[in-house]
C-alpha cells in the first residue's frame, strides 16, 4: 500500500505540469464550494451575532423579516413609523429594562443615518455581551453632532472635527440634501463586526431638525431653517421607525410581544429577532441550495478533468504497466496506482482548495466588512465542511476507478508485450 | 506432478494460447523444461510467439490448454494473486529497452521487486539492506558512481538503462532471469561486454537465464539454443499458409 502511495505520488510528480492542471481545476472548485459554504455560516453567525442582545424589534406591523432587515441590518426601508406616543408608553412597560429608539431614512454618501439617543450607546449589545466603545471621541452630546461607526470613518477618511451633511432618502444618490445644516463628527466608535460600522448616528432631535421645513419628504420653497432657527423650535420627535427592547427578563419575551402585537391605538408589530432570523435563513435558504449545488457541479466538473488527464496518460504508460507487472505487481495493484494518484490529487485539491479559502478569507474579510458588514473570521473547518471534503475526496477516489479499471484491462490485455 | 517439474525451473507441457477466444493460435509447445542455473537461448523471427512464451512462463498469461510448472507450482493450479507473487519471487525480467519507469530513481527501479517479493526483498537484505544490495548489484554492473544513482533515468544511455535492468533483474537471488531481446537496441561491443555481465551475474547468483533474441549470432555463448520455428508447432501451420 505504502509502495503504491510512493508510486502514485512519484508518477504525479513525474507529469507535474499536466497533474498540476488537473489540481487546479480541482483546487478552485473546492474552494468555489467550501467559499459558498463558509460565506453562508459566517454570514449566518455574523447576523446572529447582531441581533443576539436584542429581545425585541418593535416597528409598524409588517413582515417580521422585512422588520427585522430595516431596522437592525439598515435593508430596505420602512413603509410605515411608530408614534412616539406608542414608543414612549411601551418603553414604560414594566417588564422592559432598556429601550433604544432608532429613527431611519437619512444618508451620507450611502451610509445610513440612524437618528437615536444615549441608549443606543450604553444599551445595545452585539456578539454575546459585548457593548460599543468609542475609538476616539465621544457620542454624539449637541443637536448637529455626529458619532460615525468604524467603516465610515475608515472609507470616508473622516475624523473628530470634520464637518458632514446629510442626505435625504437612502440610495447613494440622492437629489435632495440638508445642506443646510452641516454635522460635526463627535466621536468615532470602535469596529464591530455589525452594522453599526456602517451607520451614522445623531440624536432624534436631529432628525427633526433637519426636516424642519420639509413636507412629504420635501423641503417646502423658500421655507429654509437655520441651525440657528432650528435649536430655537421644538424637537420633540413625532414619530419614529422601530426600536429595541431589553426585557428584565427573557422569560417575559412571549407576554411582551402579545401586548405589543395587541396595542390598541397603533398596529405594531413586535418580533423576536432569532425567529425572524431563522424566517429570513428560510427564505434565502433555496438560493444558498442553488449556489452549494453550483459549486458542486463545479467540483464534477474538476474531478472530469482530472479523470481526462489520467485517461489521456494511459496511452504512453501501457509500457509502465508492463514493466510492474514483470516486477510482480498484480492487475489490482495496477488499479490501485491509478486510484492512489486520484485519490492524492483528491486530497491535495482538498486540502489546497480549503487554504484557498481562508487566504480569500483574510484577504476578502475587509472588503465583506466593508460591503456586507459581514465579519469573516478565520474559524475551524465545521463538520459539514469536513463532510463535503470528505465527499470531495471519495469523489476522486470514485472518479479514479475509471481510468484505473481501463488501465487494469489494458495491463491485463498486453501481458508483458510491452506497446507504446 | 510431472517428472519434468522437479528437477526444471520452468517446465511447460502441452501448451497452447491464442489471444482471443477466436484468434488463432499463435503459440504450441509440446515440451519445455529449464534447468537451474541453465543458460538458455530461443531464437525466432519478429511475430513467432516469443514475447508470448515468457509471459505464460511468468503466469501473466495463462494457456488454453496445457502446464507451465514454475519452481515446482503448476501455475494453473494457484490463483491469480499466487502467480503474482510467484512471478515476482522466481523471475527477473529484462526487456528490449525502455526498461526503467521513467518517474524513479536507479535505486528505485532497481528496487522495485523487493516491494513486490517479500522473498526477495528479504533474500537481498541477508547481508545488509536491499539498497547496499542494490548498490552492490550496480556496482559489479559497473554503475558505481552515487551521481548516477541519484541521476533521472532518462538521462542513461540505453547501454546503462540495460545494465539497470539486470541489476533490477538479479535482486533478491530469482531462480531464473528472463531477457527479452535485451541487446537489439546496443552496438555491437556495449552487446557483448554486456552479454558477458549478464551471465557472470547470473551465474554468481544462481540463476538460469533464458534469453530471447532474433540474432543467431550470441547463440554461443549459451549452454542450448531453441529455435521457435521448432519449439512453437503453431507456426507450421502458418508456414503452409501461402
Ligand atoms: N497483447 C497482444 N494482444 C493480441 N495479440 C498479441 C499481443 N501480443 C502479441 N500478439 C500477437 O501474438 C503473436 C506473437 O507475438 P509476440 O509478441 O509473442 O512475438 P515476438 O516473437 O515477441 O515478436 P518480436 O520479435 O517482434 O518481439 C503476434 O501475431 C502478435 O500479433
Ligand atoms: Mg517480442
Amino acid at each position: 500500500m505504502t509502495a503504491l502511495i510512493h508510486l502514485a505520488a512519484r508518477s504525479l510528480w513525474n507529469r507535474r505540469f499536466t497533474a498540476g492542471l488537473a489540481l487546479l481545476s480541482i483546487t478552485i472548485s473546492v474552494a468555489l464550494l467550501i467559499g459558498v459554504e463558509k460565506v453562508r455560516t459566517e454570514a449566518r453567525s455574523s447576523f446572529t451575532q447582531t441581533v443576539a442582545g436584542t429581545d425585541l424589534i418593535v416597528g409598524a406591523r409588517s413582515g417580521s423579516v422585512q422588520l427585522l432587515l430595516y431596522s437592525v441590518f439598515r435593508i430596505g426601508d420602512a413603509t410605515s413609523n411608530v408614534s412616539w406616543e406608542s414608543y414612549q408608553r411601551i418603553s414604560s412597560h414594566p417588564m422592559v429594562a432598556w429601550a433604544i429608539p432608532l429613527s431611519l431614512g437619512d444618508s451620507h454618501r450611502g451610509y445610513r443615518v440612524v437618528g437615536t439617543t444615549d441608549s443606543y450607546f450604553e444599551r445595545l449589545r452585539y456578539g454575546g455581551d459585548r457593548s460599543l466603545e468609542l475609538a476616539e471621541g465621544a457620542w454624539f452630546d449637541d443637536l448637529f453632532e455626529a458619532t460615525l461607526g468604524a467603516e465610515v470613518a475608515r472609507s470616508l477618511g473622516y475624523r473628530i472635527g470634520d464637518e458632514i451633511t446629510l442626505a435625504h432618502g437612502t440610495g447613494s444618490q440622492s437629489f435632495l440634501d440638508h445642506d443646510n445644516m452641516p454635522f460635526t463628527i463627535s466621536g468615532i466608535l470602535a469596529p464591530t463586526g455589525t452594522p453599526v460600522d456602517q451607520s451614522i448616528h445623531v440624536s432624534l432631535e436631529a432628525i427633526e431638525a433637519i426636516h424642519l421645513g420639509w413636507q412629504s419628504g420635501v423641503p417646502i420653497p423658500g421655507q429654509e431653517v437655520s441651525p440657528e432657527d432650528a435649536r430655537a423650535q421644538d424637537l420633540q420627535p413625532r414619530a419614529i421607525t422601530a426600536f429595541l427592547l431589553g426585557l428584565q427578563s427573557r422569560a417575559a419575551v412571549f407576554q411582551v410581544q402579545r401586548a405589543i402585537n395587541a396595542y390598541p391605538d397603533e398596529a405594531l408589530s413586535a418580533i423576536l429577532p432569532g425567529v425572524a432570523l431563522q424566517q429570513l435563513w428560510s427564505l434565502v435558504g433555496i438560493a444558498e441550495n442553488a449556489l452549494l449545488v453550483v459549486a458542486a457541479f463545479v467540483v464534477l466538473a474538476g474531478l472530469a478533468g482530472m479523470v481526462t488527464m489520467l485517461l489521456a496518460s494511459l496511452s504512453e504508460r501501457r509500457r509502465e504497466m508492463a514493466i510492474l507487472r514483470s516486477v510482480g505487481a498484480r492487475p489490482v495493484h495496477v488499479f490501485g496506482l491509478l486510484t492512489a494518484e486520484s485519490t492524492l490529487l483528491g486530497i491535495t485539491g482538498a486540502i489546497a482548495g480549503f487554504a484557498l479559502v481562508y487566504i480569500a478569507m483574510a484577504l476578502g474579510a475587509p472588503l465583506a466588512q466593508a460591503s456586507f458588514g459581514i465579519h469573516l473570521a478565520p474559524s475551524a473547518p465545521s463538520p459539514r465542511e469536513l463532510t463535503l471534503l470528505g465527499m470531495v475526496i471519495a469523489g476522486s477516489a470514485f472518479a479514479g476507478a475509471i481510468p484505473a479499471w481501463r488501465a487494469y484491462r489494458l495491463s491485463l490485455a498486453d501481458g508483458l508485450s510491452i506497446r507504446t | 506432478m510431472s517428472s519434468g517439474s522437479t528437477q526444471s525451473i520452468i517446465a511447460l507441457t502441452g501448451i497452447r494460447y491464442r489471444w482471443r477466444p477466436n484468434a488463432p493460435i499463435v503459440l504450441d509447445i509440446e515440451q519445455l523444461h529449464i534447468a537451474p542455473g541453465e543458460r538458455l537461448f530461443i531464437r525466432g523471427p519478429s511475430g513467432s510467439g516469443k514475447t508470448t512464451l515468457l509471459g505464460l512462463m511468468g503466469g501473466v498469461l495463462t494457456p488454453g490448454s496445457g502446464h507451465v510448472h514454475l519452481a515446482g507450482s503448476d501455475l494453473a493450479k494457484l490463483s491469480a494473486a499466487a502467480r503474482d507473487r510467484l512471478r515476482a519471487d522466481e523471475i527477473g525480467f529484462v526487456f528490449q529497452m525502455f526498461n526503467l519507469i521513467p518517474y524513479l530513481s536507479v535505486l528505485d527501479n532497481v528496487l522495485l521487486p523487493c516491494r513486490f517479493s517479500r522473498k526477495r526483498s528479504e533474500r537481498a537484505a541477508t547481508d545488509h539492506g536491499p539498497a547496499d544490495e542494490a548498490r552492490r548489484l550496480l556496482d559489479r554492473l559497473g554503475l558505481s558512481e552515487e551521481t548516477l544513482l541519484a541521476r533521472d533515468v532518462a538521462e542513461l544511455s540505453v547501454g546503462q538503462q540495460q545494465r539497470v535492468a539486470v541489476a533490477r533483474a538479479l535482486i533478491g537471488r530469482p531462480g531464473i532471469v528472463i531477457a527479452d531481446e535485451p541487446t537489439s537496441a546496443l552496438d555491437a561491443d556495449s552487446r557483448d561486454e554486456f552479454l558477458s555481465l549478464l551471465q557472470e551475474e547470473c551465474s554468481a547468483s544462481g540463476a538460469a537465464l533464458l534469453f530471447v533474441s532474433h540474432d543467431v549470432s550470441l547463440a554461443h555463448h549459451f549452454d542450448r539454443t531453441l529455435d521457435m520455428k521448432t519449439l512453437n508447432r503453431a507456426l507450421d501451420g502458418e508456414a503452409i499458409k501461402p
